[in-house]
């Protein structure tokens, strides 16, 4: 199923979404051996940052809530993960976060220089005080942030948002209008909350924290079908694909590429190669490509 | 498809408390967990903070934890007392592969004795078994186990005066065949028990310790080379380990920064 995603070529189109074992060059590598396209790295921010402290992620077995808070050692402290990665045979998403657009734009310059294959800026995380979620919501906002990050870098820049924007679309469009080359959505819903009533207390420790794997799925398929009618440019789809059948939905919806995060936790780490076998058995079965159900879920889009 | 079942935590009351020594004390609960030697749990404190253990005592009917005052939350938990309630998530990781016919060896180190006691009662009472610690105050269950035990100390405070890797290597240069050895402790040491059992071609399996937030192999805090500790381990055999990079080199502090061991363990053990 090899392809080519903004001019890269790529094995297959599974995503290894951000904020999963994307923490160094040796797991980032085990991950495309496990049959993953795209990889994309853990997000990196401003500034050095732990993140909070445990509960962090807690399975509820319809899907994960998580608050890992963005921990990052910080852009400029990455030089042995960068001189590893410069060895690497595989492509990569650089994920980028910040606090305020200058921010951004000063991570996003200095990731450029590493030359990732392409950049992804989270305006989209709940999981943290003022890190993303306030861009990601608003139309003029996301366009500003997508703006200043585009004139500094010179790889392709994906958008990742948010479903909690009030129109998904819009905030897409704008993004477009802005440069952006692809997207990405969506990140975490949410945020949710658990309270443990022997406890009496919120679980995570951050109190909140962002709802994925497979019950969010349905919120996915909305917001990439909304995105597919408000854009042009590729959208990478993820949000609780666990099968091969959620996969295919995903792309009829509109997705070009498709992003794998918790499913890691339902089906191992070789869920990548088990996916991307299962999307094949199925075109098989239906005498059809990938390029062939691309938002096949739109009206005039049927073949 | 794996079914996994809901993991998120359960709710339980500490049972009885016991003292081990001035270091360490072992809490006890009334509830079956099914479990293997190797694996370990996720204990939150609620309010506080929520932290990988190994189960150091386990029956049909109960398990235990065993805590080594060192940081904030071991010191917090340690104080802990009948009645008391706290959170567990797991057992997760691999365990110990235990092959029951097999000769062998178990080296521990420290509270890397914890982890390996399940395991001791399921082995043979022919088991060759080496314990040391920096002093006899950090000797843990000195009185516990059915099996001949070789005790030593850095300091010379109680048993041979050395490293268990001393031992180690007395025994198989004195004829003492092993089809395999177990180990835990202190990382360093159990590089050496790896490296002593490459040179005379001993099967080896490692307890490794990383940084955990999941607990589960999704998060990748826990990451050593290629390996995610908490899902792939923590529990390394000879051929993993040969390939592991990272072994007795490099770890993940809470912020994802690659450090030397040495850095790590001391933020870990503040």
């Amino acid at each position: 199923m090899t392809l080519k995603f903004l001019g890269i070529k790529l094995k297959n189109p599974m995503v290894l979404a951000s904020g999963v074992l994307g923490n160094s060059k040796d797991i980032l590598e085990r991950v495309h051996e496990n049959g993953c396209g795209l990889v994309t790295m853990k997000s990196i921010g401003p500034e050095p940052r732990d993140g909070h402290n445990n509960p962090t992620v807690i399975d509820l077995g319809c899907g994960l809530i998580n608050a890992v808070g963005l921990p990052s050692p910080g852009y400029l402290n990455m030089e042995n993960e960068w001189k590893d990665l410069e060895k690497r045979d595989f492509p990569i998403i650089a994920s980028i976060y910040g606090g305020s657009v200058r921010e951004y734009q000063m991570v996003a310059e200095f990731v450029s220089l590493k030359k990732p294959d392409f950049i992804e800026i989270n305006i989209s995380c709940p999981n943290s005080e003022k890190h993303g979620m306030i861009f990601g919501v608003n139309p003029q906002s996301s366009h500003d942030v997508v703006a200043a990050v585009k004139k500094v870098i010179n790889v392709p820049l994906i958008v990742k948002l948010t479903p909690q924007a009030l129109n998904i679309g819009d905030i897409a469009k704008a993004c477009e209008d802005a440069g952006a080359d692809a997207i990405c959505a969506i990140n975490t819903l949410g945020p949710g909350m658990v309270i443990d009533i022997e406890a009496k207390m919120p679980v995570l420790s951050f109190k909140k924290g962002g709802l994925s794997g497979p019950m969010i799925k349905p919120v996915a398929i909305r917001c990439v079908f909304d995105i597919y009618k408000a854009v042009d440019i590729p959208i990478i789809g993820l949000g609780g694909i666990t099968t091969g059948e959620d996969a295919i939905e995903m792309i009829m919806a509109g997705a070009s590429l498709v992003g794998i995060g918790s499913a890691v936790r339902y089906r191992g780490i070789d869920v990548f190669q088990t996916v991307s076998d299962e999307m094949e058995a199925w075109f098989l079965d239906h005498h059809c490509s990938l390029d062939d159900i691309k938002g096949a879920a739109h009206e005039g889009n049927r073949s | 498809m794996n079914t996994i079942t809901d993991q998120n935590h359960i709710m339980l009351r500490v049972g009885k408390k016991q003292i081990e020594s001035q270091n360490f004390a072992t809490l006890f609960f009334n509830h079956a967990l099914p479990f293997k030697p190797g694996q370990f749990i996720m204990v939150w404190i609620p309010g506080m903070d929520e932290k990988p253990y190994t189960i150091s005592y386990h029956s049909k009917e109960n398990f235990a934890i065993t805590i080594e005052a060192k940081g904030l939350f071991s010191t917090k938990a340690i104080s802990l007392e009948t009645g008391d309630l706290i959170g567990i998530r797991g057992p997760f990781g691999n365990g110990f592969n235990i092959k029951p016919d097999d000769k062998v060896a178990v080296v521990a180190g420290g509270c890397g004795m914890a982890p390996l006691a399940t395991l001791m009662e399921q082995l043979s009472k022919s088991t060759t078994f080496i314990h040391g610690a920096r002093s006899k105050e950090y000797i843990l269950y000195p009185e516990r186990f059915d099996i001949e035990r070789l005790f030593c100390t850095d300091d010379g405070s109680f048993g041979y005066k050395g490293f268990v890797t001393d031992l180690l290597e007395k025994e198989i240069t004195s004829g003492k065949h092993f089809d395999s050895v177990y180990t835990c402790g202190p990382e360093i040491m159990m590089y050496t028990v790896f490296c002593i059992c490459e040179k005379y071609d001993i099967p080896c399996q490692v307890s490794l310790e990383r940084y955990m937030r999941c607990g589960f192999g999704v998060c990748g805090a826990c990451v050593c080379g290629k390996q995610v500790v908490c899902k792939d381990g923590p529990v390394f055999e000879s051929s993993t380990l040969r390939a592991m990079k990272d072994f007795n080199a490099k770890a993940l502090l809470k912020s994802g920064k690659d450090v030397d061991l040495s850095q790590y363990f001391s933020w870990r053990c503040k």
